[in-house]
């Protein structure tokens, strides 16, 4: 059963802020919804790992060739930033002295 | 000239451009005039382009010069999770009230070079996250049958503008249903591609595994001419193929030769509105008349779809929006530090069912339970694709309804989250299973407080076939069109 401290942990890991109201809210919602979904633990398990006919499971490669140039949509890019500065994002200090 | 819009097909309306009875300028108004009289009510669009008039006359130049094709003048709506270069693409999120689209995706690269009229941006859920276009940061989108009912989601938007002839067509995205219910819900045609047919860049990016960008318009046929040109392979989405060219027999539109397969040991579950069960039967009575063969068929692991769908879509979802950052795009709120800014940023700019399935999914991905979830959900869905791919060897579509209910009142499952996520009971198997899905209009209903309005609310099949097959749907959507005169 979900705790009040794991839905603390998880707004934490998932940084997001969040009330006490919606925390209250949340911890039922998703007792419910978590309850619906354990039916999953009654499917049959999987018993050979996947097949050579499983056709849409295949890894894509392709050269590392032919790269934008450098610089040509930074411009575009940074124009969405929030804060930006010169050719950088702006974020707050992470370190101190 | 006055254009009759209800009765407009997009052939219908490039043979009258063709003809010189009225111009891309000319029907591009006449559905401006529309939006203006009716879209404060439906709030289908969440903008309309200012240049709609300079698209159309470009297109009219195109058809002057010969150099048109079927789709050249043909005003769509886009749903607003898809980027447009240099305009806003919000996906009705406060996150990206003002984010303005730093590329074009494929899709309307490929649309445009056709000189399709891009008429707006349409509402959605938040970030595809509902099914009835309720979680809007902008309000709801009404049902243009019904203005007290939803329009369905997350695409509602899109289906909306399209049922109440505010646009010709339109694109939307599907990654439980979210094309096909909300077209079933408004009356129109929605086509979920087999996943990779239809290149994902620029859609930005809700469960990558199971998303895909698909047509959706007032007839089978609309629905083809614009999926036909947006498939293909792209370089920039390595999910995306091209589909084999068909084998010759298959379709042809000989409807004796169809068999369609029904999964009656699902259906008999239960929580099916009666009208649309009636309804479902009825519409397979006349395909068998049609020459159709009916049988019933077994997809045994289909019961745990929505529980394996939801898993892969939190975590997934939770996965992809981690890059809302409050850095890079996108809104900004200042805290003390960064982590602070993080935290306020995406604590007050990300929607409630957005916040509520990004808890969930970091909920399934974490360590103590990562098994027990996301691990057991991948197994089923292998396995529901193996049923699938069995079933598939004795018939050529199954079908089912497309929503377990019509339309259902604005509001009604606002409050419980589970309820709204049952929605998609018969939509979700085939995003797990990557197979394509067609929801075709089947007739109406009249529920009770609708009774003495006189409102009527549409229905829908669903019918779905073997992975990259999506012609035979397109062939036996047709047929189905046709038993409904």
């Amino acid at each position: 059963m979900l705790e009040r401290k794991d839905i603390d942990n998880l707004a934490n890991l998932a940084r997001i802020a969040l009330s006490d109201t919606e925390k209250d809210k949340l911890q039922k919602d998703m007792e419910s919804i978590l309850g619906y979904m354990s039916e999953l633990q009654k499917a049959p398990g999987l018993t050979e790992g996947h097949l050579p006919e499983d056709y849409y499971l295949r890894n894509v490669m392709r050269e590392d060739t032919e790269p934008f140039e450098s610089g040509a949509n930074t411009d575009t890019i940074l124009s969405q930033a929030p804060k930006r500065k010169d050719n950088y994002f702006v974020v707050k200090k992470i370190l101190d002295n | 000239m006055k254009i009759d819009l209800q009765n407009l097909t997009i052939k219908k309306a490039h043979e009258a451009m063709g003809r010189g009875d009225f111009t891309a300028v000319e029907l591009a108004s006449a559905y401006l005039k529309e939006i203006k009289t009716k879209n404060g009510e439906l709030n289908a669009y969440l903008e309309v382009f200012a240049d709609v008039r300079e698209q159309a006359e470009m297109a009219d130049r195109m058809i002057k010069g010969g150099k048109a094709d079927i789709l050249t003048g043909i005003p769509i709506a886009v749903k607003d999770n898809i980027l447009i270069k240099g305009r806003i693409a919000s996906a009705a999120s406060k996150m990206l009230e003002n984010y303005q689209a730093t590329y074009n995706a494929t899709v309307i690269e490929k649309l445009k070079k056709r000189g399709v009229i891009f008429l707006g941006r349409t509402n959605m859920d938040e970030f595809a996250m509902g099914g009835s276009t309720e979680n809007s940061a902008y309000g709801p989108t009404k049902n243009p049958h019904d203005p007290t009912r939803v329009s369905g989601g997350t695409s509602g938007g899109s289906t909306a503008a399209v049922g109440g002839n505010l646009a010709l067509g339109a694109l939307g995205s599907d990654t439980g249903g979210s094309i096909r219910q909300p077209a079933a819900f408004c009356g129109v045609v929605g086509l979920k591609p087999t996943y990779g047919t239809v290149s994902r860049y620029g859609l930005m990016a809700m469960a990558s595994s199971l998303d895909q960008i698909g047509p959706i318009a007032k007839t089978v046929a609309d629905a083809e001419i614009i999926y036909k040109a947006i498939r293909g392979r792209d370089s920039y989405d390595s999910t995306s193929f091209n589909l084999p060219k068909p084998a010759s027999a298959r379709g042809s539109s000989e409807a004796r030769k169809i068999r369609i397969g029904v999964p009656e040991s699902f259906l008999n579950r239960g929580g099916i509105d009666q009208a649309v069960i009636d309804n479902f039967r009825l519409t397979l009575k006349k395909l068998e008349q049609a020459g159709c063969e009916i049988k019933t068929v077994e997809v045994p692991n289909l019961h745990y779809s929505l529980s394996c769908y939801y898993v892969l879509m939190f975590a997934e979802a939770s996965t992809n929006l981690a890059r809302f950052d409050g850095v890079r795009y996108g809104a900004h709120l200042a805290g003390q530090d960064l982590l602070e800014d993080y935290m306020k940023t995406r604590g007050e700019k990300f929607g409630r069912e957005v916040r509520r399935r990004i808890m969930l999914g970091t909920y399934v991905l974490s360590a103590g339970y990562y098994d027990a979830y996301y691990n057991k959900a991948n197994q089923v869905r292998e396995l529901i694709r193996r049923d699938y791919a069995k079933a598939f060897e004795t018939v050529d579509v199954v079908a089912t309804p497309t929503a377990p209910t019509p339309a259902f009142e604005i509001g009604k499952n606002t409050s419980d989250p589970l309820q709204m996520y049952l929605e998609d009971i018969f939509t979700v198997p085939i995003n797990i299973a990557g197979i394509p899905g067609l929801s075709v209009p089947t007739g109406f209903t009249t529920p009770e407080p609708s009774a003495e309005a006189g409102k009527r609310l549409p229905l829908a099949i669903q019918i779905v076939s073997a992975w990259r097959q999506d012609d035979i749907l397109l062939t036996l959507g047709k047929i189905i069109e046709a038993c409904q005169t």
